[in-house]
């Protein structure tokens, strides 16, 4: 790995960020390395912005260290700091024009007034803007006035520029194209690019390395291929790129089983009879004649996409998504191979089989046979269920028996969105309360990173009584 | 359409009460008592042209002290919480739900011989007279106008980009430098309307300088207060002189906007 070789510019160590009492970042390490271009990914509301801004200086991490070539800058304001930002919003001055804006920085460096003319006009011919240098900066389209950021930010020769989400306001083709011209500037200014953005698309086009954040974590951290190729968890799968990504047990080492079938693979290290999330990317399915395929299944879909065709195989109640240059008839039965090596296995994102909950029986009523406990400072009302009060009673709630729409206020009232994958079947959902997490599947597409009530569905659950409250007590 | 329907008792009234009355005044101020054309009312106003000076005068003293007090306290208030805000906006208002004279007397009671104000400088030795002089005026003026000028000032500070001011200290501002390249530039439209605001108002105002002000601060409002009743074609031709210059005023307080705007 060559970027090895190169000095470490900019570091974050443990950082720790809370907001009105809600953990934003959680254990933040990350290294960035000299004239790398680095994209922080992930879903709104990851905590990738917030990253940025505390290497810019705008947030003060709650604990953890910021060193900046070896020196730690905690607290350091932000015009201290040999960093410049492009903002989202571009945050142009409107009451200076293009030349001024852009030499709004050296300016205030007191760089005489020659060498800014020189400065500036060089930098806006490098982000093509020549002849611009009069204009007002509100009469300018969005990709002019982006580049006029681009520019501001450059011409002060920071060690790093800071940039969030700064192509998010473009339409698409303007965007594709100033995807290339940022790679390009930065690769002839040979500086430090941290970029933020939710478009894994333009993550894998632009960057040498890649951070995948959710929910104030760091997922991964690699370079496009490795995080395409080899995603650690079922999140960076599905939200790098198109995957299939299946339930399946490992048996062994190199053997997995995924709808039913046992599949050779490569990854080694699993244990035995370990439940995993597997991905297997569409490109990688090979359609084959029912006979030779290890599985088999349905077309449902097909459409054309200039390049391939996508085409949605049914496998038993499992949808797999094959992408393909050879196009299948429309409802007949193929089969399907994939070569080991393009089986990837994960760790799953949350080790558990069902919804566990431990609790005392804070109330309970025989006669109308139903009992209440808490759960996170909230009482909980179990119906057609009696057990005596105080004793202790283990719940199993199936993935199916939790659900985020129903009437009230639901068991618990706002619960975390953390990450939605889709399993072929059902959307595997992750949500997070105050103290836990828990799993639920759903038929429709929930928003991540959003709150929600949860609801518990006791009829499908299984009590176990672990220990009598009157016995415990005398 | 429907818009358009909505503003009509607003046109009717400004050319029942507005309009109408201006052509009046115009009309009047160029005939004599007979009511035959002549420029003697304009001869007449002639004679009050240190009145007018004066009045000017006093009036650009209480804007320029007003801008003084009031951008400082616009831009305090932006730095406060919500509901500090508030207060203190409630707290600049709350003189204005009083009636103006009694405001002015208020002010008159405060300054006068052995007043509040006298009676407590004379214990620490100092001796001196507060009404009666330009002084008074000028603090009668800026009491009665300050809020006018701190609120559209406020209204646009508030206003500004909090990303405009990260992007100034991003590229190497300190506080200081923000203020004067990000927040006074963007501010200048809240002064200028504050000033409009101040001074339209203090240049014409009347009963001010009468109680507050001694013998040569007699101001231009309460020349045409007072000949109006007896003269009306130079009362007239006083007013329209004053609309004039108003309206010059109003004229070059808008250019100098659109020039910094593009600055």
């Amino acid at each position: 790995m060559e970027q090895n070789n190169k000095k470490v510019i900019v570091s974050l160590k443990d950082i720790f960020v809370k907001f009105d009492g809600e953990v934003i970042l959680n254990n933040i390490n990350l290294d960035i390395r000299e004239k790398e271009f680095v994209t922080i990914l992930g879903p709104s509301g990851c905590g990738k912005t917030t990253t940025l801004r505390i290497i810019g200086g705008f947030v003060e991490p709650d604990s953890g260290d910021i060193i900046f070539d070896g020196e730690r800058i905690n607290g350091l304001p932000p015009h201290k700091r040999n960093v410049n930002t492009v903002f989202q919003k571009y945050s142009l001055f409107p009451h200076l024009n293009v030349f001024d804006n852009v030499a709004f920085g050296l300016k205030l460096k007191k760089v005489p007034k020659a060498e800014i003319k020189r400065k500036v006009l060089k930098m806006l011919a490098i982000v093509d803007l020549k002849g611009y240098e009069k204009r007002s900066v509100a009469k300018l389209s969005g990709g002019q006035q982006q580049r006029v950021a681009i520019a501001r930010a450059l011409v002060c020769d920071p060690e790093i520029i800071l940039l969030d989400e700064p192509l998010g306001a473009l339409d698409l083709k303007l965007r594709k194209s100033m995807q290339l011209e940022l790679k390009e500037i930065q690769q002839q200014t040979e500086k430090t690019f941290i970029y933020v953005t939710h478009d894994q698309e333009e993550a894998l086009t632009m960057s040498d390395r890649v951070v995948v954040m959710n929910n104030g974590v760091i997922e991964q951290i690699g370079t496009p291929e490795d995080i395409y190729n080899e995603p650690v968890n079922a999140f960076v799968a599905d939200f790098i790129g198109e995957a299939n990504i299946l339930n399946g047990v490992m048996i062994d080492d190199c053997r997995v089983r995924i709808l039913g079938k046992e599949l050779r693979c490569v990854d080694k290290g699993f244990g035995t009879n370990t439940p995993v999330d597997v991905v297997i990317r569409p490109e990688d399915m090979i359609i084959t004649t029912p006979e030779d395929g290890q599985l088999i299944g349905k077309v449902e879909n097909v459409t054309f996409k200039g390049v391939h065709y996508e085409m949605s195989v049914r496998v038993g109640k499992c949808e797999i998504l094959v992408h393909s240059t050879d196009s299948a008839e429309l409802g007949s039965t193929v089969g399907l191979k994939v070569i080991p090596f393009n089986i990837q296995i994960m760790n799953k994102l949350l080790p558990i089989s069902s919804n566990t909950i431990e609790t005392t029986v804070t109330y309970s009523n025989e006669a109308e046979q139903y009992f209440e406990f808490e759960l996170e400072d909230e009482t909980v009302n179990v119906p057609k269920k009696y057990f005596p009060e105080g004793s202790r009673v283990r719940i199993h709630l199936p993935f199916d028996a939790l659900s985020i729409t129903g009437e009230g206020d639901g068991d618990l009232k706002d619960v975390y969105i953390e990450s939605v994958v889709y399993k072929g079947e059902h959307n595997e959902i992750i949500l997070e309360s105050d103290e836990r997490k828990w799993l639920m599947l759903s038929d429709t597409d929930e928003q991540v990173a959003t709150y929600v009530p949860l609801y518990f569905d006791f009829g499908k659950a299984s009590f176990e009584l672990m220990s009598d409250g009157e016995e415990e007590t005398s | 359409m429907k818009s358009r329907k909505l503003s009509i008792p607003y046109i009717l009234w400004m050319l029942i009460f507005t309009m109408i009355p201006v052509v009046m005044i115009g009309m009047t101020a160029f005939r004599d008592k007979a009511g035959n054309f002549s420029l003697t009312p304009f001869v007449k106003a002639f004679e009050y042209k240190n009145v007018f000076l004066k009045s000017l005068w006093i009036a650009l003293l209480s804007t320029a002290i007003c801008l003084i007090l009031a951008y400082p306290v616009a831009y305090l208030l932006t730095k406060m919480k919500k509901s500090t805000q508030n207060t203190v906006q409630l707290i600049i208002m709350i003189p204005m739900w009083m009636n103006f004279l009694l405001r002015i007397y208020a002010w008159k009671i405060l300054l006068q011989k052995n007043g509040p104000l006298d009676m407590a400088l004379s214990i620490l030795g100092i001796h001196g007279t507060y009404i009666g002089n330009t002084g008074a005026v000028v603090v009668g003026m800026v009491y009665e106008y300050l809020p006018f000028m701190v609120l559209p000032i406020f209204t646009v500070m508030s206003k500004i980009d909090t990303n405009l001011i990260e992007a100034a200290q991003d590229l190497g501002s300190n506080g200081l430098a923000v203020f004067k390249k990000v927040i006074f530039p963007l501010s200048i439209p809240g002064v200028i309307s504050g000033i409009t605001m101040v001074f339209v108002p203090s240049a014409s105002t009347f009963l001010v300088a009468e109680h507050l002000g001694g013998m040569n601060d007699l101001m231009i409002g309460d020349v045409i207060d007072r000949i109006f009743l007896t003269d009306q074609n130079t009362g007239s031709a006083i007013s329209l002189i004053l609309m004039v210059f108003i309206l010059i005023f109003l004229v070059l307080m808008n250019l100098f906007g659109d020039e910094e705007a593009i600055a």
